[in-house]
C-alpha cells in the first residue's frame, strides 16, 4: 500500500470526480458534501503520506515507475521528496477548505464546478509528483481546462475575455516549453526526469547554446504560471473574474507550479544556463517585488489588490530560486506555502464579504470591524501573516529568502528587503479603508459575522499559520536536506 | 526553577487569549480580573527570578524550543535570558505595566471595547517582555515586531475615527522603515558573526576581529559600524528619534493609559535597551557612538522645541519623551549605557505618572485635552494637581525627586566627554545641546502645568461643574507611580552624594572609575559637583522663568511671542513642529503615491497589458485575417503554394540529414 499511496493521493480526486459524474445533478448536497469528502480523503492520505516521509532521506521517496509508452520512452514514475512534499500537503490541505467555502457561493452547475474542482486537485496533484516529463506536462495541461472552465462559466462579467486571457498566455508557454522537452528527448532518449539528469551529467551532456535556449523555453513557461514580472497581467484579470474557489486554488496553489518547476526542471536541467541568466532573473523578481507592490497599492477592487500582492510576493520566491542559496530556497519552498496559506485565506475572507454584499470595491466599504469582528479578526490575522510579522508563517519564509539572498549578494538583499515596507504599506491600507474608519454606508450595518461553515474552514489556515510561525523546525527539517542536496548540482 | 522563565511572557500571552476570545461573554468585571493578574502574575514571576539572581548566580537561561532552525546553517532556538539587564527591564515592564493595567479599570469603563482593550494591553506586555528576554536577535526581532502591532492596534483602538487609523497605520509604517535598518543589521550580523545570539554579539574579542574587517565595498566603515548603525536606525524609528519620530506624537490618538505604557514607559525605550544589550558591539563603533549622541542631543533639542507650543496637553508629553529619549541616546553616545539605562527606569515612572495625570484631566474634563480649555484645576483637582505636580518636578530634575538623579548621571557624562581629559569640540556642542534643554525641559513642563492647573479657568461652563477627581485605582495608580518618581533616584544615587550606583552594577553597563589615581580621582568629582550644581541651575531657571511668563509676567512672553519679529517666527515653527511632516509627505508620501499612478498606468497598463499583450494578440488576429483571405478556392494556386513547401521541406530534411547538426 505504501509503495501506491502517491497514485492513490493523486487518482482519488479524479475518482471521486466520476464518481459524482452519476450523481444527479440535483441532488446537490450530496455532489457538496461527496466533492468534501473526497478531498478530506485526499489530505488524510496526504498526512499519512507525510508520516511515513523521511526528511534525512536524499533523493525521491515513495517512488512507483511502471513502463507506459516504452516505445518513446515515456513512464509513470511519481515520486517525493522535500521540494514537492509541503506542495503536495498544501494542495490536500486547500481543497477541502475550497470545497467548504462554495457550498453558498456557488448555485449554478454545481455538479460541474465540483468535478472541475476535484479534476483540478487531480492536475495539481499529478504534476507536482510526476518524475517523467511527458507526464509532468500532462498534468501541466490538465489542470489549465478546468481552470479555464472555472473562470469562463462561473465568473464575472469579463469571465469569457480573462478565461482566454489565462488561457492563451499559459498555452504559449507551454507549447515552447513543449518543444524544448522534445528536443531533450531526441538528445537524451529519455523522458524520465532523474534519467535524462544522468544522461545529461554524464554521457550527453549539453552544450551552452543548446541549454541557453531549452532554458528559455522552460522559464518562459514556467515565468509566466508564477507570474514573473512583465508576465503578469493575466494574473489580476483572472483572479477578478475567477469566483472565490477558483482564486483560492489560483493563488494557493497554481501559481507554486510554476516557481516548483523552475526548482525541479528548468534549473538542474540546465545548470549553466541557470547561472547565465542569474542576474536577469534576480532583477526581474526584485522589480516584481516593488512593482507589484506599488500597483497594490494603487488598486480599488480588492481582488486585484491581492492579486497584486501575489507578484510581489512571489517575486521572492523566484529570487530564493536563484540566488542558490540553501536557506534561501529553503524559505523559498517554505514562502510557498505560507503564500498559499495567507493569500489563500484572504481570497477566502473576500468571498465571504462578497457573498453577503456582492462588491469588491474599497470604497464601498469601511467601518465593518465594529460590525463582523470575528471576520475583522481573521482578516487581520491574514494580513498580519502576508506582512511577514514575526510569530506567524511568514515571516519564516521571508527571513530566511532575505537572509540567504543578502549573504549572496548585498544588494539583491537590500532592495528585496524594501518589500517588507512596501508589504506593510498597501496591506495595512486596505485594512484601514477596509475594516476600520467610520462605516459610510448603511448596508454594511447589518451585514451577519462569520458563520460555523465559515469558521470551519478558516480556522485551520489561521492555526497553521500559527504553527508554521512558531515551529517551522518540522516543515524546515522535511525541506533542507533536499536542497542541500539540490545545490550539489552546482558544486562543479 | 528554569522553567519559570517562560511564564513571564505567558501570562500575559494568556490572558490576551481568554480576553480577546470569551472577553465579550465574560463581562467587565472579570475581563478586569484576568486583565490585570496577567501582568501582577508576570511581576511576581520577575521578582522570584529576580531573587534568584543575587550572589554566584548572574544570570538565568531557559531554553524552550528550537526556533528557525536550519541544521548547521542558521541554528536559531527560542531561547530567553534573565540577566540584571533584562531584570530591569522586566521589573520596569510588569511593575509600571501591572499600575496602568490597574488604571485602565477605572479610565476604560464602559468602553464599548473594553475587553479588546485588555486583550491588546495584554498581548502588547507579552510582546514586550519577549522582547527583553530574548537571547537572539531574532527573538528580539519577535517582540520588537509584535509591541509595534500592539501599539498600531492600540492607536486606532477607536478605529471609527480615521485621523486614529491613520495615525496607527503611521505608527507601523514608520516603524518598519526602522525594522528595514534592523533586519539588515541581522543579515550582516549572520555574515559577519554567523551567528545571532547575544552572547557572540557581545564578546570582544569576537568583535575585535570583525571590527577589523570591512563591509562590503565599503573599506572605509568598519564591519561592525554598519552593523551598529544599521540597528541604530532601527532604534530610530522605535524610540521616535530624528529622521523617524514623526510618528509619537501622532500616536497619542490612543487612549491615555495607553500612551503611557507603550509610548512613553515601555515600547520607545525599546531602542535604548538594544543599545545597551549590544554594548561592547557599539563601543566598537566610535562613529557610530559620535552619530548616536548627535541624533540623541539633536532630537533632544528639537522636540523640547517643538514642545514649548503644543496645546495638546498630551503632544506636549509626547515631544518631552521624544526629547527623554532623545537625552538617552545622548548618554549612549558619551558611553554612560548605564545612565540611559538608570534614565530610562526613572522615565518609566515620572512620564507614566504626568501621561495618567493628563488621563486623569482629561477624564475628569469629559475628553477635553486642549490646554487652552483648561486652567485652574487646582481648585478642582487637588490631588490630581499634586501627582502632576511631582511628575513635572521630577522630569524637571530637581533633587530629590527621580530625574535629578539620573539626569545628572547623563549631563555629568556629557561633561566630561566635552571638557574631561580627550575632550573634543563635536562633545563640547553635543553638551551644550543637552545641557540647554535641560532648561527647556523645565520651562515647557511648567508651562504645561501651568496652563493646565494655575491661573484663571478657562473651562467651558457646561463641564466645569462635572469636573471631578479620580477615585479608585486611578488615584492608587498615580499615587504609587508618584512615590516611585519621588524615591526612585535611590537607585543611582553618585558617589559624590554617598551613594553606590545600584543600578549600574546591577545592569553590568557601569564602568569602573576606581582605576584612578586620587588626584585623578579629586578633579573626577570637582567636576562631578561642576556639572551637577550647573545643571541644577539650568533646571530651576526653566522653571523659574516659566512660572514668571505663565504667571505675573503673561505679558512681556506674549510681546516677546507676537510682536518680536523673530519670536513670532520661532512660535511659527515650533507651533507646526518644525515642518517635518509636511516634508515627509512631499518627498516621500506623495512622490510614492504618484510613482504608483504613473507606473500602473503607463508601464502596467499602458505598455505592459495594452501595447505587448493585447498587441500581440491585434497582430496574431490580423495575421490569421490574412492568411484567411488566402483560402481563395482556387485549386491551382493552393497546389503551387503546396508544392513550394515540398521543396522547402525537402531541403531542410536534406540539410538535417547530411549536416547532422552545425
Amino acid at each position: 500500500m505504501a509503495s501506491h499511496i502517491l497514485s492513490l493521493i493523486v487518482l482519488t480526486p479524479a475518482i471521486g470526480a466520476l464518481l459524482l459524474a452519476f450523481v444527479d445533478r440535483k441532488n446537490v448536497s450530496v455532489i457538496r458534501q461527496g466533492a468534501l469528502m473526497i478531498s478530506c480523503v485526499t489530505l488524510a492520505l496526504g498526512i499519512l503520506m507525510a508520516g511515513s516521509f523521511e526528511g534525512s532521506t536524499l533523493g525521491y521517496q515513495m517512488v512507483e515507475t511502471h513502463s507506459w509508452i516504452p516505445g518513446l520512452g515515456i513512464g509513470y514514475h511519481l515520486g517525493i521528496d522535500g521540494i514537492s512534499i509541503l506542495l503536495v500537503l498544501l494542495t490536500c490541505f486547500t481543497m477541502p477548505m475550497v470545497f467548504l467555502s462554495t457550498w453558498k457561493a456557488v448555485g449554478t452547475r454545481v455538479k460541474e464546478f465540483n468535478i472541475c474542482l476535484l479534476l483540478m486537485q487531480t492536475g495539481m496533484l499529478g504534476a507536482f509528483v510526476a518524475l517523467d516529463i511527458i507526464l509532468f506536462y500532462l498534468y501541466y495541461e490538465a489542470m489549465l481546462i478546468p481552470m479555464y472552465l472555472i473562470i469562463g462559466i462561473w465568473g464575472g462579467k469579463r469571465r469569457i475575455y480573462a478565461a482566454l486571457k489565462f488561457f492563451i498566455y499559459t498555452m504559449v508557454g507551454s507549447l515552447l516549453m513543449f518543444l524544448a522537452i522534445l528536443y531533450l528527448w531526441q538528445h537524451t532518449g529519455t523522458f524520465d526526469l532523474p534519467l535524462m539528469l544522468e544522461r545529461l551529467r554524464t554521457s550527453t551532456p549539453l552544450d551552452p547554446q543548446a541549454q541557453f535556449w531549452l532554458f528559455g523555453a522552460f522559464t518562459l513557461s514556467f515565468a509566466i504560471k508564477v507570474p514573473l514580472f512583465p508576465l503578469h497581467t493575466w494574473l489580476p484579470d483572472a483572479h477578478v473574474e475567477a469566483p472565490t474557489a477558483g482564486s483560492v486554488v489560483l493563488a494557493g496553489v497554481l501559481l507554486k507550479i510554476g516557481t516548483y518547476g523552475l526548482i525541479r526542471f528548468a534549473v538542474p536541467l540546465f545548470p549553466l544556463a541557470a547561472l547565465e541568466f542569474q542576474p536577469l532573473l534576480c532583477w526581474l523578481s526584485l522589480i516584481g517585488i516593488i512593482f507589484g507592490a506599488l500597483m497594490a497599492l494603487v488598486q480599488d477592487d480588492i481582488k486585484k489588490l491581492i492579486a497584486y500582492s501575489s507578484v510581489s510576493h512571489l517575486g521572492f520566491v523566484v529570487l530564493a530560486i536563484f540566488v542558490f542559496d540553501a536557506s534561501a530556497i529553503t524559505g523559498g519552498v517554505l514562502q510557498m506555502v505560507n503564500h498559499g496559506l495567507s493569500t489563500g485565506m484572504l481570497f477566502l475572507l473576500i468571498g465571504v464579504i462578497y457573498e453577503r454584499r456582492h462588491t469588491r470595491e474599497l470604497s464601498d466599504y469601511g467601518g465593518i470591524a465594529r460590525v463582523v469582528p470575528v471576520y475583522a479578526t481573521f482578516f487581520i490575522i491574514a494580513t498580519l501573516s502576508s506582512i511577514g510579522l514575526p510569530g506567524l508563517n511568514g515571516f519564516v519564509g521571508e527571513f530566511l529568502i532575505l537572509a540567504g539572498t543578502f549573504k549572496v549578494d548585498p544588494l539583491y538583499g537590500t532592495v528585496a528587503a524594501t518589500g517588507v515596507i512596501l508589504g506593510a504599506l498597501y496591506m495595512l491600507k486596505l485594512v484601514r479603508l477596509f475594516l476600520f474608519g467610520p462605516i459610510i454606508h448603511d448596508e454594511n450595518r447589518v451585514i451577519p459575522d462569520l458563520d460555523a461553515r465559515e469558521w470551519t474552514y478558516l480556522l485551520p489556515f489561521v492555526l497553521l499559520m500559527i504553527w508554521i510561525g512558531l515551529y517551522p523546525k518540522p516543515f524546515i527539517e522535511m525541506v533542507q536536506p533536499s536542497i542541500e542536496h539540490y545545490l550539489q548540482l552546482f558544486a562543479y | 526553577m528554569e522553567t519559570k522563565l517562560l511564564w513571564i511572557p505567558l501570562l500575559p500571552f494568556i490572558g490576551f487569549l481568554l480576553n480577546g476570545m470569551f472577553g465579550k461573554k465574560f463581562g467587565p468585571r472579570v475581563v478586569s480580573w484576568i486583565g490585570c493578574l496577567a501582568p501582577l502574575g508576570a511581576l511576581a514571576v520577575t521578582y522570584s527570578s529576580w531573587k534568584q539572581l543575587t550572589g554566584v548566580v548572574d544570570r538565568l537561561d531557559q531554553v524552550v524550543f528550537p526556533w528557525i532552525w536550519l541544521e548547521g546553517i542558521l541554528e536559531i532556538p527560542f531561547k530567553l535570558t534573565f540577566d540584571g539587564l533584562s531584570a530591569t527591564m522586566c521589573l520596569v515592564i510588569t511593575g509600571v505595566g501591572s499600575l496602568i493595567h490597574l488604571y485602565s479599570i477605572g479610565y476604560m469603563r464602559g468602553d464599548a471595547g473594553y475587553h479588546r482593550y485588555f486583550a491588546y494591553l495584554n498581548l502588547f506586555t507579552a510582546f514586550m517582555l519577549i522582547l527583553v528576554l530574548a537571547d537572539n536577535l531574532l527573538l528580539m526581532f519577535v517582540g520588537w515586531e509584535g509591541v509595534g502591532l500592539c501599539s498600531y492596534l492600540l492607536i486606532g483602538f477607536w478605529f471609527e475615527d480615521d485621523a486614529n487609523c491613520v495615525a496607527g497605520k503611521k505608527a507601523f509604517i514608520v516603524n518598519r522603515i526602522g525594522d528595514f535598518g534592523f533586519l539588515l543589521g541581522m543579515f550582516l550580523c549572520i555574515v559577519h558573526f554567523g551567528s545571532l545570539d547575544f552572547g557572540v554579539l557581545t564578546d570582544r574579542e569576537i568583535i575585535a576581529g570583525v571590527a577589523a574587517s570591512s563591509a562590503w565595498g565599503m573599506p572605509a566603515v568598519g564591519a561592525t559600524t554598519l552593523i551598529t548603525l544599521l540597528f541604530f536606525f532601527g532604534a530610530t524609528g522605535k524610540s521616535a528619534q530624528i529622521p523617524l519620530h514623526v510618528w509619537l506624537p501622532d500616536a497619542m490618538a490612543g487612549p491615555t493609559p495607553v500612551s503611557a505604557l507603550i509610548h512613553a514607559a515601555t515600547m520607545v525605550t525599546s531602542g535604548i535597551y538594544l543599545c545597551c544589550r549590544l554594548m561592547p558591539l557599539f563601543e566598537s563603533s566610535p562613529v557610530c557612538m559620535a552619530v548616536i549622541a548627535g541624533i540623541g542631543a539633536t532630537t533632544a533639542l528639537f522636540a523640547a522645541f517643538i514642545a514649548f507650543s503644543q496645546n495638546d496637553i498630551k503632544k506636549v508629553l509626547a515631544y518631552s519623551t521624544v526629547s527623554q529619549l532623545g537625552y538617552m541616546f545622548f548618554a549612549i553616545g558619551m558611553g554612560a549605557f548605564s545612565a540611559a539605562l538608570f534614565h530610562l527606569v526613572t522615565h518609566a515612572f515620572f512620564k507614566a505618572l504626568l501621561f495618567l495625570g493628563s488621563g486623569a484631566v482629561i477624564h475628569a474634563m469629559h475628553h477635553e485635552q486642549d490646554m487652552r480649555k483648561m486652567g485652574g484645576l487646582r481648585k478642582q483637582l487637588p490631588f490630581t494637581h499634586m501627582m502632576f505636580l511631582i511628575g513635572t518636578l521630577a522630569i524637571a530634575g530637581m533633587p530629590p525627586f527621580a530625574g535629578f538623579f539620573s539626569k545628572d548621571e547623563i549631563l555629568f557624562s556629557g561633561f566630561m566627554n566635552a571638557f574631561g581629559e580627550g575632550a573634543s569640540g563635536q562633545a563640547q556642542i553635543f553638551w551644550g545641546i543637552s545641557f540647554l534643554t535641560a532648561g527647556m525641559t523645565a520651562f515647557y513642563m511648567l508651562r504645561c502645568l501651568a496652563l493646565t492647573f494655575w491661573g484663571e479657568s478657562r473651562v467651558a461652563p457646561e463641564t466645569v461643574n462635572k469636573v471631578h477627581e479620580p477615585g479608585g485605582w486611578i488615584a492608587f495608580a498615580l499615587f504609587a507611580l508618584a512615590i516611585a518618581s519621588t524615591v526612585g533616584g535611590f537607585l543611582g544615587v553618585p558617589a559624590i552624594l554617598g551613594g553606590h550606583n545600584v543600578i549600574g552594577h546591577f545592569t553590568g553597563l557601569h564602568v569602573e572609575t576606581s582605576g584612578l589615581s586620587a588626584a585623578a580621582l579629586e578633579t573626577h568629582h570637582a567636576m562631578e559637583w561642576t556639572s551637577m550644581i550647573l545643571s541644577l541651575v539650568m533646571a530651576a531657571g526653566g522653571l523659574v522663568l516659566g512660572y514668571f511668563f505663565y504667571g505675573s509676567l503673561a505679558d512681556v512672553r506674549k510681546s516677546l511671542t507676537s510682536e518680536n519679529p523673530i519670536g513670532q517666527r520661532l512660535r511659527h515653527l515650533s507651533g507646526n513642529k518644525l515642518f517635518v511632516d509636511e516634508l515627509y509627505h512631499k518627498v516621500v508620501v506623495r512622490p510614492i503615491e504618484i510613482l504608483s499612478w504613473l507606473l500602473f498606468f503607463f508601464i502596467d497598463r499602458l505598455l505592459i497589458d495594452w501595447i505587448l499583450v493585447e498587441g500581440t494578440a491585434l497582430v496574431t488576429r490580423a495575421t490569421g485575417d490574412f492568411f484567411r483571405r488566402m483560402q481563395t478556392g482556387f485549386i491551382p494556386g493552393y497546389l503551387m503554394t503546396f508544392g513550394c513547401g515540398v521543396l522547402v521541406l525537402l531541403y531542410i530534411l536534406l540539410n538535417i540529414l547530411t549536416g547532422n547538426g552545425s
